[in-house]
């Protein structure tokens, strides 16, 4: 039986990890490389890496990240944060990414999608959708969250799947950052409207939270500060979800 | 002991490298490269291979006399070949993603898209399932039965002689998920990206 994920998110700026693990045995805090490996021997499903930097100029410095971390971790690899072209995701596959977030390019050029998903294969093109309610139901962002686009995020999620993206990394924005659970309706709303596997993001606070993203329908669920700050380990989190007959690796 | 990774621009071969590298330590000299030469004279050689079974075969097919020189290793020398994911599905006669493309041919069979039964099954299939191991294998030495595997695919090999096959996997039906026909090695999951696990499978094939 295919197991549910658990993937633990690093935001990463200038190549330092922006909110650290507090484990007294770590080295270095702000290293990702070494946050990697500890979410990876703790049982991690995959990791995520989030490009939170701003300017173009260190922009360079989630290649090294990127290629130091597939040296050390063997599980799949996921990187986001901004990619704008088919060169951009080149870069990161041969710097030993294994799967690419892509969330304004999508947006602004969903030929990036295709394109991409033509070269690389489906598996390794994950669109990324920010969506916040309105009133006739969730409209996508794009930049970080910044800036509203007027797109329906259901009609955007269907249009992704066309293209060919292999993945779609759901996340609420009304719900991120809040520790109060995922966007339910949301994640229940695009995993039927799309054949491809979707992972929810927004929200985590509470181990039953991630319960929750799973029975929305969702194939895997993605978190950081509950891991981030030691909260729970990737560990006890898929113990919690077993002991609720939730497929896990463990 | 020379152990070579084909590199003919399949996609990203990077994850592959890097565990080959990380279990071969210094021991063992990991090669990457299309050269023809490299390729027939090493002792163990790897095919990786990711996107469609088309877009794999015609990259196969770009690099002059690589397919004549990979039969060479396999029919006639009988050296140890090791086939992950697209890797393996190129094995069969014939594979239908996209087109109708002819493959390798080592394995007699198709490589046909899984039955995702109306939209049951969310395709790609992606993520961690177990292995099913149904005849023992030399590269599954040491890996208990139902251990899980990372997939990420959404065609199968559905081979006609079913005596080749060593693991199955079940997602919407037993998906054929590992070979073993005398010195052809082959699995649908990703060794390099299923943790220590995985570590186990590539170690097994660089020991044979």
């Amino acid at each position: 039986m295919l197991k549910n994920r658990i993937i633990p998110c690093l935001d990463v700026k200038n190549g330092r990890v922006v909110k650290g693990i507090n484990f007294v045995d770590l080295k270095d805090a702000g290293d990702p490389v070494e946050q990697a490996k500890i979410y990876s021997d703790g049982g991690a499903d995959e990791i995520c890496f989030l490009d939170i930097t701003a300017s173009n100029e260190n922009r360079d410095t989630i290649y090294d990240v990127v290629d130091k971390t597939s040296k050390k971790c063997f599980v799949p690899l996921t990187v986001g944060g901004g990619i704008r072209s088919v060169e951009d995701i080149n870069k990161l596959l041969n710097c030993g990414a294994d799967k690419v977030s892509i969330n304004t390019a999508a947006v602004k050029n969903a030929k990036v999608v295709e394109d991409s998903s033509r070269k690389f294969g489906s598996q390794c093109i994950v669109v990324a959708i920010d969506a916040k309610r309105n009133n006739a139901g969730w409209e996508i962002f794009t930049h970080g969250g910044r800036n509203s686009t007027g797109i329906n995020a259901l009609e955007f999620a269907s249009k992704m799947e066309k293209c060919g993206a292999g993945e779609l990394l759901v996340t609420s924005m009304d719900k991120d950052g809040t520790q109060s659970g995922y966007d339910i309706e949301l994640m229940q709303k695009i995993s039927s409207a799309v054949n491809i596997p979707v992972i929810a993001s927004g929200g985590v606070g509470t181990l039953d939270h991630l319960v929750d993203g799973i029975k929305s329908g969702a194939s895997a669920v993605l978190a950081a500060s509950i891991f981030h700050y030691g909260t729970y380990s990737i560990n006890e989190a898929k113990q919690y979800l077993a002991s609720k007959d939730i497929p896990v690796r463990i | 002991m020379n152990v070579t990774i084909v590199d003919y621009n399949s996609g990203n071969i990077s994850s592959v490298i890097n565990s080959f590298q990380e279990v071969a330590k210094d021991k063992v000299n990991i090669e990457v490269t299309s050269d023809l030469n490299k390729i027939i004279s090493s002792d163990k050689v790897v095919l990786p291979g990711q996107g469609s079974f088309k877009s794999c075969v015609n990259a196969l097919n770009n690099i002059n006399g690589l397919v004549e020189t990979l039969n060479d290793f396999v029919l006639t020398n009988k050296k140890p070949l090791l086939g992950i994911c697209v890797g393996l599905q190129m094995f069969a006669d014939v594979g239908y993603e996209e087109t109708e493309t002819k493959g390798l041919g080592w394995i007699s069979g198709k490589v046909s898209k899984i039955d995702n039964q109306d939209g049951k099954y969310k395709l790609p299939h992606i993520g961690w399932n177990q292995i099913n191991i149904v005849k023992d294998s030399k590269i599954f030495k040491g890996i208990e039965n139902n251990s899980d595997m990372y997939f990420v695919h959404s065609y199968e090999l559905v081979p006609n002689d079913k005596s080749v096959v060593s693991a199955t996997t079940d997602y919407s039906s037993n998906i054929v998920c590992s070979v073993e026909k005398e010195n052809i090695f082959g699995t649908q999951f990703h060794p390099e990206k299923s943790d220590k696990i995985g570590l186990q499978i590539i170690d097994n094939f660089i020991k044979l």
